[in-house]
């Protein structure tokens, strides 16, 4: 096979921008007529031979080369195979791959992101200066959970409080540990016992914690057993396995699934229903509401999850954060239907032979579609 | 029909058949197999954490060369978290919480906000190619209403007085119909892995088929 160094056959490599490193571009451009392959070979500083890394794509004459090491230098060669010969086009100064600090890619979703900061912290001042001006509407699981833990304690039947199968980062594991609480204050002043199983060991650690602390300002420090707030597995189906095991052998006389679930929320709600609990849920998990919707008594539906530990501990912040979302939520509202009004008016514009409106319209929603890619 | 002469075909079909028995009502042998399950899962979560974290993240970059002392930083902080089985020192466990909720939110908040929020507001939008058919129009007009209608009933600031309370109760009838689509998706797949463990009792246990 001839190889020959055209001049018109080139390629350049550059550190891919906007990225966490471990990455250079390699561009090739005037790919001959005919071409059915651009192999691609690389040099690392201190060797002598080049290997082969990958395929340039024709199409879009460029190849991400995603296997190099950061500070490392390399050179990079470029081979064009047409049917009957080579063409080889190679870039003359080392390149080397680093991270970026900013991702320049996501600037519209850092400015959202500060409109946001911005409205809550306002919000959160605002609902220190007073906290019962901001109002959160009523949300009847709440209102409900009385009822439960009463319904509980006059059956002489303990409450079973399942926190989900999410680690403490999960803002639906937070919210239960607020909600779980509240139910933990008024099983002390019922004088009732609860029974607190968990997936994972740091949010048992927690919830332990904050039962003592609802045990206590219930005036009922004593009542607290430790015991009843335990570990089960960390292994979704075990989980399932043993809190359908504690429903049964226990007969709890109200239910609260609140935090995250998987595919386990249907066997739990399934199990608490079949020995006829009273059963309250909450989840963030989107996908997994379907199921409490069908099996529980009353349901916390994703960000009402939030809005019901805001609701409960009048907490500034958690009370400014959802006067925040929902100012957003408007301003979502207004950008959607100020959206659909100016692009109903740029398709009659277009239509009378005026395209200005509709480029304009484009170019929004480019700039949405590059936010959100 | 020939019956399998693999213990381990036995041991799943038996262990299989035990928690089944649960249909009928709790029983010593539904409560051997949750006991085998939970104790086996806890055993396997540990050895997985050990062989997939302390071990190649924390035993051989410290140990062996080249020795990455810069983990001594982060493993510090997750040591703290036993903190918490000392009464004096169970404050620490604060630090590496912090860190953990923190980090983690910094990195979820951005994505959620890319893929939730700015991606549905740009399919929102009504475009004339969503106009194409008589289809696609009634589907761009129930998105962008029940879109709408959703986040109504999603707000939790204001009284839900007049129009708002009836966007709200549209907002919740377009929720119900999702959730019972969701619903019937997954009682599919369940009864396709109910059909799975039939498929294994009578196949490769019994050998009837």
């Amino acid at each position: 096979m001839i190889f020959l160094l055209i001049l018109s056959f080139s390629i350049s490599a550059k550190d891919t921008p906007d990225d966490a490193g471990g990455s250079i571009t390699i561009n090739a451009y005037n790919i001959p007529e005919g071409t059915q392959r651009i192999l691609l070979y690389r040099l690392a500083g201190g060797d002598t031979i080049y290997e082969e890394v990958g395929l340039i794509s024709i199409f879009k004459g460029e190849y991400d080369d995603a296997s190099v090491v950061d500070g490392m230098e390399y050179l990079y060669r470029g081979k064009a195979i047409t049917e009957d010969r080579a063409y080889v086009a190679e870039i003359k100064e080392y390149i080397s791959s680093s991270p970026e600090w900013f991702n320049k890619s996501r600037t519209s979703v850092l400015l959202l992101l500060i409109l946001f900061w911005v409205v809550v912290l306002i919000y959160i001042q605002l609902a220190k200066k007073n906290p019962e001006g901001l109002f959160i509407r009523r949300l009847p699981p709440l209102e409900a959970m009385d009822e439960a833990v009463g319904r509980a304690t006059e059956m002489g039947k303990p409450v079973l409080y399942v926190p989900g199968i999410e680690y403490i980062t999960d803002a639906g594991t937070l919210a239960s540990i607020t909600i779980l609480e509240m139910v933990g204050k008024k099983v002390a002043e019922y004088d009732t016992r609860i029974i607190n199983p968990h997936f994972d060991p740091i949010v048992m650690t927690i919830a332990q914690e904050t039962l003592k602390t609802a045990f206590s300002e219930a005036g009922r420090p004593d009542a607290f057993n430790k015991d009843d707030v335990f570990y089960l597995t960390s292994e979704q189906f075990g989980f399932a396995a043993g809190v359908d095991g504690i429903m049964h052998r226990e007969k709890p006389g109200a239910i609260f699934l609140q935090g995250y679930f998987y595919a386990e929320s249907l066997i739990l709600a399934e199990t608490g229903y079949s020995i006829g609990a009273i059963q309250i849920a909450g989840t963030n998990a989107t996908t997994q509401l379907p199921f409490f919707v069908a099996a529980c008594d009353y349901v916390l539906l994703g960000e009402e999850m939030f809005a019901a530990s805001a609701y409960i501990s009048r907490e500034p912040r958690l009370l400014g954060s959802i006067k925040g979302a929902d100012l957003v939520k408007s301003a979502l509202l207004i950008l959607i239907g100020a959206g659909v009004i100016f692009g109903t008016i740029a398709f009659i514009a277009d239509n009378a032979g005026n395209p200005t409106y509709m480029e304009i319209f484009n170019k929004i929603l480019e700039f949405l579609a590059r936010a959100a890619s | 029909m020939s019956i399998s002469t693999s213990i381990w075909v036995w041991i799943a079909a038996l262990l299989t058949l035990m928690v089944y028995s649960f249909l009928y009502k709790d029983n010593p042998f539904y409560r051997l197999a949750e006991h085998i399950f939970m104790g086996l899962s806890l055993g396997y979560t540990l050895t997985i954490l050990w062989y997939n974290y302390i071990i190649p993240r924390v035993y051989e970059p410290l140990f062996l060369p080249p020795h990455q002392w810069s983990l001594i930083f982060p493993i510090l902080l997750g040591l703290m978290t036993f903190g918490i089985f000392s009464k004096k020192y169970n404050w620490l466990i604060k630090y590496p919480l912090a860190f953990y909720v923190g980090g983690y939110a910094g990195l979820r908040i951005p994505l959620l906000l890319q893929s939730w929020i700015i991606r549905q507001v740009e399919a929102s939008f009504l475009t004339p190619d969503k106009f194409t058919s008589v289809y696609s129009s009634i589907n761009a007009i129930l998105i962008f209403v029940g879109l709408v209608t959703t986040l109504i009933y999603f707000y939790f600031s204001k009284k839900r007085e007049h129009g708002f309370g009836a966007a709200a109760n549209v907002g919740i009838i377009f929720i119900m119909v999702a959730f019972g689509a969701a619903f019937g998706y997954t009682v599919m797949a369940r009864i396709s892995l109910l059909i799975g463990r039939m498929q294994f009792l009578i196949q490769e246990w019994l050998g009837i088929m």
